[in-house]
């Protein structure tokens, strides 16, 4: 018994050692992390709350927000389908290439934002391979929305498809195939017992793909052409501002952007609290 | 063989594959076919100009050291969050994914404000000596800060799941504290210190948002790669942005199969464990 009691308390010299390591790490996680978040709201209310305001309800702010929202809301949908279509082929089938399918769907996440956009550039723009033809017919992609959107689905492509494969993978097809012998069609099948087995992971996936769609900077910047009101998302509109001496205005488009990272992160972390275990035990995806 | 009841193979793998294709693979395809329209000798001249030298040196040398940096704070704060209780644990560990949530845009001015000769913590660090804003050292902290959580995350399972028994014993045995963690603990979390290692340096070798505005963009000095990117484009040089882009994207696929390696490794040593 009262062996048991010595091993069992932590002796002081010890506990010294751990009160100085929470001490050192939660110093470092303040300094390095809330501070910076922190920033973003003292600079925005810098002249108090009148003139946030009106930095965001300037038209090009607004239009900035409209445009953000409206990538996203294709984007994110266009990565949901492949996601799950990705997932499904992945998990419940076998094929030859199955590696080099999972790598390539890896592969945005290891390609620099710059890159990821200037493969369009190429692709569409004046000096691009259907450039000429695309003029011709009056067709604009680059400096214009659908480049935006495109430049998005590249580099947010990964985030559902990664959240569903392990968990899909984990699962296994039981639940599937003892539906279809009982007689399911594929459809009911999908909507009936897919479709509620992976909700959250799916969920916790667009969480993920959503904040990276509407943050995406260095990727829609190359596609852009900064054309104010027209093809600037918001963190664009940051950058613009911030480079016109503009410090108010470009953290109050930041404090948004900044509390759209806070939502995420609750949202995040409730999920992981309340359906840990059916969202598949991940490993960290890129940015 | 068994019968095949599950059905939608087709539709899925086709469409899977198709989309990967016009969004990723046909993109890809166009910057390799642009860049080599510079040639073999163009290739050469660019790579070996100076300012690309500085540019590749900086965004890879920067993102190696980041990611050495971020082993180190990971590998405290991972130990912190999971073996020790106090309170806020779970706040703040909610806060180490914040780098993967705020976008680089709002991170890189937040940072720049931070750091500058007036801001929170440059009025600090200014008498000090130490300019974090518009120098190489603001790159560091911009690649160290979007690299932060991989190390975190990809250790935090494995400190979990490490067995205390084998502690207990090796102290049981006489092993002090310290040798027990550096010749017991730290090999068996190896693995996963290299993958995030890996995964934070390949995250910080293109990173842009948030490093452009702390950089300052001093040609020969704090300009990282990317930038160079985008002012060749902005010249209309696009075979010189594109074969930039090649020699980025190539340095990227050494890494991601530095990645797949290491994976393998950490799994097979995950499997000789158990």
């Amino acid at each position: 018994m009262n062996a048991r009691k010595h091993s069992r308390r932590v002796a002081w010299p010890r506990r010294m050692v751990h009160l100085i390591l929470i001490v050192l790490a939660l110093v470092f996680l303040t300094l390095f992390l809330l501070l910076p978040l922190a920033t973003v709201f003292v600079e925005a209310f810098r002249q108090g709350i009148g003139p946030y305001l009106e930095a965001i309800k300037e038209p090009e702010a607004l239009s900035a927000i409209q445009l953000t929202l409206l990538v996203a809301a294709i984007a994110v949908p266009m990565n949901v389908v492949f996601g799950v279509a990705a997932a499904w082929a992945m998990t419940r089938f076998e094929f030859r290439g199955k590696a080099l399918l999972g790598a390539f769907i890896d592969l945005p996440f290891s390609v620099s934002p710059v890159v990821s956009g200037l493969v369009y550039v190429l692709l569409f723009g004046a000096q691009g391979w259907f450039g000429p033809w695309l003029d011709h017919h009056g067709i604009k992609i680059i400096f214009a929305v659908p480049g935006l959107v495109l430049a998005t689905m590249f580099v947010t492509l990964p985030f559902v498809a990664r959240e569903l494969i392990p968990l899909m993978q984990s699962q296994g097809s039981e639940e599937e195939e003892a539906a279809r012998v009982l007689g399911a069609s594929g459809w009911q099948m999908f909507f009936r017992v897919t479709l509620p087995n992976i909700r959250w992971a799916l969920l916790y996936g667009v969480l993920l793909c959503n904040a990276r769609a509407m943050g995406e900077f260095g990727a829609v910047s190359v596609v852009s052409g900064h054309i104010r009101g027209l093809t600037t998302t918001m963190p664009l509109e940051v950058e613009m501002r911030y480079n016109e001496y503009e410090y108010v205005g470009a953290f109050a488009v930041a404090s948004l952007l900044a509390l759209l990272a806070l939502v995420t992160l609750a949202v995040k972390t409730l999920l992981e609290w309340r359906y840990g275990d059916e969202i598949a035990a991940h490993a960290p995806g890129g940015h | 063989m068994r019968r095949r009841v599950l059905p939608g193979f087709g539709l899925s793998f086709g469409y899977a594959v198709a989309y990967l294709g016009l969004i990723v693979l046909l993109p890809l395809a166009a910057l390799a076919w642009k860049a080599s329209g510079i040639g073999f000798e163009g290739l050469v001249r660019l790579l070996s100009a100076p300012r690309t030298l500085a540019a590749l040196r900086l965004s890879v040398g920067g993102a190696v050291v980041a990611a050495l940096i971020n082993v180190v704070i990971g590998l405290l704060v991972g130990w912190v969050l999971v073996r020790y209780r106090f309170p806020g644990r779970r706040l703040f560990d909610a806060l180490v994914d914040l780098p993967f949530a705020l976008p680089t845009a709002v991170a890189g001015i937040a940072l720049t404000t931070l750091y500058a000769s007036n801001g929170w913590l440059g009025r600090w660090l200014e008498p000090l000596g130490i300019k974090v804003a518009y120098t190489p050292l603001g790159v560091f902290v911009a690649m160290v800060f979007v690299g932060f959580p991989f190390v975190v995350r990809t250790l935090q399972p494995v400190l979990s799941a490490l067995e205390r028994d084998v502690e207990e014993a090796a102290e049981s045995l006489g092993a002090q504290r310290w040798q027990t963690f550096f010749r017991v603990i730290l090999p068996m979390l190896a693995p996963a210190l290299l993958t995030g290692f890996a995964l934070a340096l390949a995250r910080a070798v293109g990173e842009y948002g948030s490093v452009i505005f702390i950089a300052g963009n001093i040609p020969m000095r704090s300009e990282i790669a990317p930038l160079l990117i985008v002012q060749k484009l902005e010249q209309f040089d696009v075979a010189g942005a594109a074969a930039l882009g090649v020699a980025m994207l190539l340095l990227s696929f050494g890494l991601l199969v530095l990645v797949s390696l290491l994976q393998r490794w950490s799994q097979r040593w995950a499997e000789r464990a158990a």
